[in-house]
């Protein structure tokens, strides 16, 4: 009743190539957009913005850039971990070598750095798929663990092989605070999300798609599979990349190889097949998903007044955790970003569903 | 009709008197503990962490807290993971009256971490025998105080003491097996620069977290045969170096551990094989020292032991509870500093770095044999820098040397130079110490 199409006619190709087309959806975004950007900091108190926002918003880009790569080229990549790395070192040793250019800048570059090693991982796509191509892309995730952990210009000799970002001045705006480093991340995010959600919906994220869902289908309508699949990489490990940044220099601050280990590249594709394949809101849901719900698990029983030891906890997070991923896989293989489809095509029946 | 005077003034004192009551109520130390009681570092992470929970509870038990003041004690769960460890701390930095009294990782990944954070919350880090190296150094790292011994004093005093027991290191071969990471790789410039100075040959070979695959690092043991391996591992990597040992036919009276190498997780999974294994003690192993017999009264006969009872004075719990002792001496020394019942991160901070502990204290704590006097200052934030040898007999450790002092003539420039290099590089200015 009121959530539904009848009675908005779009007049005009712009309306028509709107991403949100219903009324409704505009003034739902416009609402979350408010709340994160105005609400939240109101609100928020330093634990929520640090240990809670800030992680899940990174996630969330990094998601997005496999999301590209995965959900919407169908190219499975193991070495998300290692796309973050690399754009975390380079960031760090564009800082430390040629302080000149400015932080925002590097992280650009960061990006590109990124990008081009996406690219060179990206050629085994040319001639494998699927399960073969994600044993290929763990090759990339094991060789970034040891060129950071044993080339030690990387991490400029220092003697225990941790490194440590400098302050976060983005052109004479100092990033110290909990609240400016939330802001700083969430501006990512949501260009991040634009940029991807337009990208899909253009010629290319097309052609990515008509190659996820036949290749060689694809290839007779004259969609160069080469230029597909290698550009879903570059531009999935450019935003992978600039994820890794966000996470060493705003997240952690001082960081060593094992934040960017195997567990990452996992943890990163868990969320996107929870959240949704091939959708820019299933990256966030399932970003969400991932971080949030085990912190969260951890502290009900101190909410609800249950005394239980620290392993106990800890355990339980573990069972229940692991249990609601099962489950969430079999009601809904598609991801929690369906379960949200299927919930507004409800609301578009409501209150008389037939 | 006018109220009675006598009537206001009575209300007044219980108005007062229920203020000041639970204002007193609320008035406890916060006292939050990091641990990892799950995960692939727990045999490790557990007794420790059962030694901090049983010496906070007996100091509440036995004296009712700190200078009167009641402990509110909490644990949070790491799993020895950076992000949890960050989560954990931003969790619980700011609970109780005034805020954490300080934190203790228990893990340099997150210590590296929450380095670059305390300066900002205002809290101290204590790292006793592990974190930063170069943090020893007060000046650049006002926050950060790895009391006991650093792992460069660590590498040093090993040194030392192989040099003694060998006559000499000209033309010996040492091979270093560190666990990969920051943890592991702290010695390395160390060993480095002794095998110049002592004329041996070095090697480091790396083993990748958690540890349980290091067949190919025996191998290169087995073919070059070092006259003597350190082992810099933690968890279960360190009783799968002793199979590899026994596997390779390494004699495990060549092989010393750091002193998070050395306890009885390490060996005892090893069984027979382990014996003749020695490692560095921080301090002595043993429930026979008059705060075990206080901790097994106030704690353990109440039936609140965190552990089990007959764990009680194993290696790691006993440096549970040193590392409880020694924070909650700086919190004393914070009270009487500053004369209030809480003190806050900041003047717990200056009740570490005014922190003394004679051996007169020491023995009215009742750790009389568990450590050697320390002093802390604001140039050096590590207070003392000895440890032992002791080795493991098949059922429990011996000690095999004297305490044995790192050179500071050598360690301090050094730690300087690193100290200074980081400031630099994050832009701190050095705080005068005069």
């Amino acid at each position: 009743m009121i959530y539904r199409e009848t009675g908005q006619f779009r007049t005009s190709y712009a309306e028509d190539q709107a991403i949100f087309r219903l009324r409704e959806d505009r003034i739902g975004i416009i609402v979350i957009l408010a709340i994160a950007w105005v609400g939240i900091p109101l609100v928020a108190d330093e634990y929520l913005l640090r240990a809670i926002l800030i992680p899940f918003l990174i996630l969330s880009v990094a998601a997005i850039g496999l999301n590209l790569l995965l959900g919407y080229c169908g190219q499975i990549s193991l070495g998300t971990g290692a796309f973050m790395a690399v754009g975390a070192y380079a960031a760090y040793n564009l800082a430390l070598r040629l302080p000149e250019i400015p932080l925002l800048i590097d992280f650009l570059l960061a990006g590109l750095i990124a990008a081009g090693i996406g690219i060179v991982f990206g050629l085994p796509s040319l001639r494998i798929k699927g399960l073969y191509l994600a044993v290929a892309t763990l090759a990339l995730q094991f060789f970034a663990d040891w060129a950071f952990l044993r080339v030690h210009w990387f991490t400029n000799y220092t003697p225990s092989g941790s490194v440590t970002a400098p302050p976060l001045d983005i052109f004479g705006w100092l990033v110290d605070t909990p609240l400016e480093k939330y802001w700083l991340c969430l501006a990512f995010a949501c260009a991040t999300a634009l940029f991807a959600k337009n990208l899909v919906r253009s010629r290319i994220g097309r052609s990515w798609m008509a190659i996820r869902d036949m290749d060689i289908a694809a290839e007779i309508i004259g969609i160069r599979p080469m230029h597909a699949k290698l550009s879903a990489f570059a531009v999935s490990s450019f935003i992978a990349g600039l994820a890794g940044v966000l996470w060493a220099f705003v997240h952690l601050g001082s960081w060593e190889p094992l934040a960017f280990s195997i567990d990452m590249s996992f943890r990163l594709l868990f969320m996107v097949i929870i959240g949704g394949m091939g959708s820019i809101l299933g990256s966030f849901l399932g970003a969400a998903f991932i971080t949030i719900l085990p912190i969260f698990l951890n502290q009900v029983p101190a909410m609800v007044g249950i005394q239980l030891s620290t392993a106990m906890v800890s355990h339980l997070e573990f069972m229940i955790f692991g249990t609601l991923i099962v489950l969430f896989l079999i009601w809904e293989p598609h991801g929690l970003a369906r379960l949200w489809q299927i919930g507004k095509e409800k609301m578009r029946l409501w209150p008389f569903p037939y | 009709m006018k109220p009675h005077p006598s009537l206001g003034a009575l209300l007044g004192t219980a108005l007062i008197a229920t203020l000041a009551g639970s204002a007193s109520a609320a008035e406890t130390i916060y006292y939050p503990s990091l641990v990892y009681r799950s995960g692939a570092y727990a045999p490790n992470g557990i007794p420790f962490a059962n030694g901090v929970a049983d010496y906070v509870a007996m100091i509440n038990a036995r004296d009712g807290g700190v200078g009167g003041v009641k402990i509110e004690f909490e644990e949070c769960e790491t799993g020895y993971a950076t992000d949890r460890g960050v989560e954990c701390y931003e969790r619980l930095k700011s609970k109780g009256a005034k805020g954490a009294i300080a934190f203790s990782p228990l893990s340099t990944g997150i210590t590296f971490a929450l380095t670059e954070k305390v300066p900002n919350d205002k809290i101290p880090l204590q790292t006793m025998g592990y974190g930063r190296s170069e943090s020893a150094d007060g000046r650049v790292f006002p926050w950060n105080f790895p009391l006991l011994g650093t792992y460069w004093s660590a590498a040093d005093i090993l040194i030392q003491h192989v040099n003694k027991i060998s006559g000499g290191l000209k033309g010996k071969k040492i091979t270093l097996v560190y666990h990969d990471s920051p943890y592991g790789k702290e010695p390395i410039p160390v060993l480095q620069d002794h095998a110049q100075k002592y004329g041996y040959t070095f090697e480091a070979i790396p083993v990748t977290h958690p540890g349980v695959e290091q067949k190919a690092a025996w191998l290169k043991i087995r073919q070059t045969r070092p006259d003597f391996v350190f082992l810099w591992g933690w968890g279960v990597m360190n009783s799968t170096a002793i199979k590899e040992a026994v596997a390779v036919g390494y004699p495990r009276e060549r092989m010393y551990g750091v002193w998070w190498a050395a306890a009885e997780p390490d060996v005892r999974p090893a069984g027979d094989d382990a014996k003749g294994y020695q490692g560095l003690a921080l301090h002595p192993a043993g429930a026979d020292y008059p705060v075990h017999k206080d901790i097994l009264k106030y704690v353990y006969d109440a039936g609140k032991g965190a552990g089990k009872r007959e764990e009680v004075g194993e290696v790691l719990y006993n440096r549970g509870v040193i590392d409880a002792m020694l924070k909650l001496e700086a919190v004393r020394n914070a009270q009487k500093i500053f004369n209030v019942k809480v003190p806050t991160g900041e003047q717990v901070r200056e009740g570490y770095e005014r922190l003394e502990l004679t051996a007169e204290r020491i023995r009215e704590l009742g750790f009389e044999g568990l450590i050697t006097p320390l002093k802390v200052s604001c140039l050096d934030h590590e207070g003392a820098r000895k440890a032992r040898i002791h080795q493991w007999d098949g059922q429990k450790w011996v000690f095999v040397s004297d305490w044995i002092e790192a050179d500071t003539s050598y360690l301090r420039p050094k730690v300087e130079a690193a100290a200074l290099a980081y400031a630099k590089e994050k832009g701190i200015t050095p705080r005068s110490c005069n």
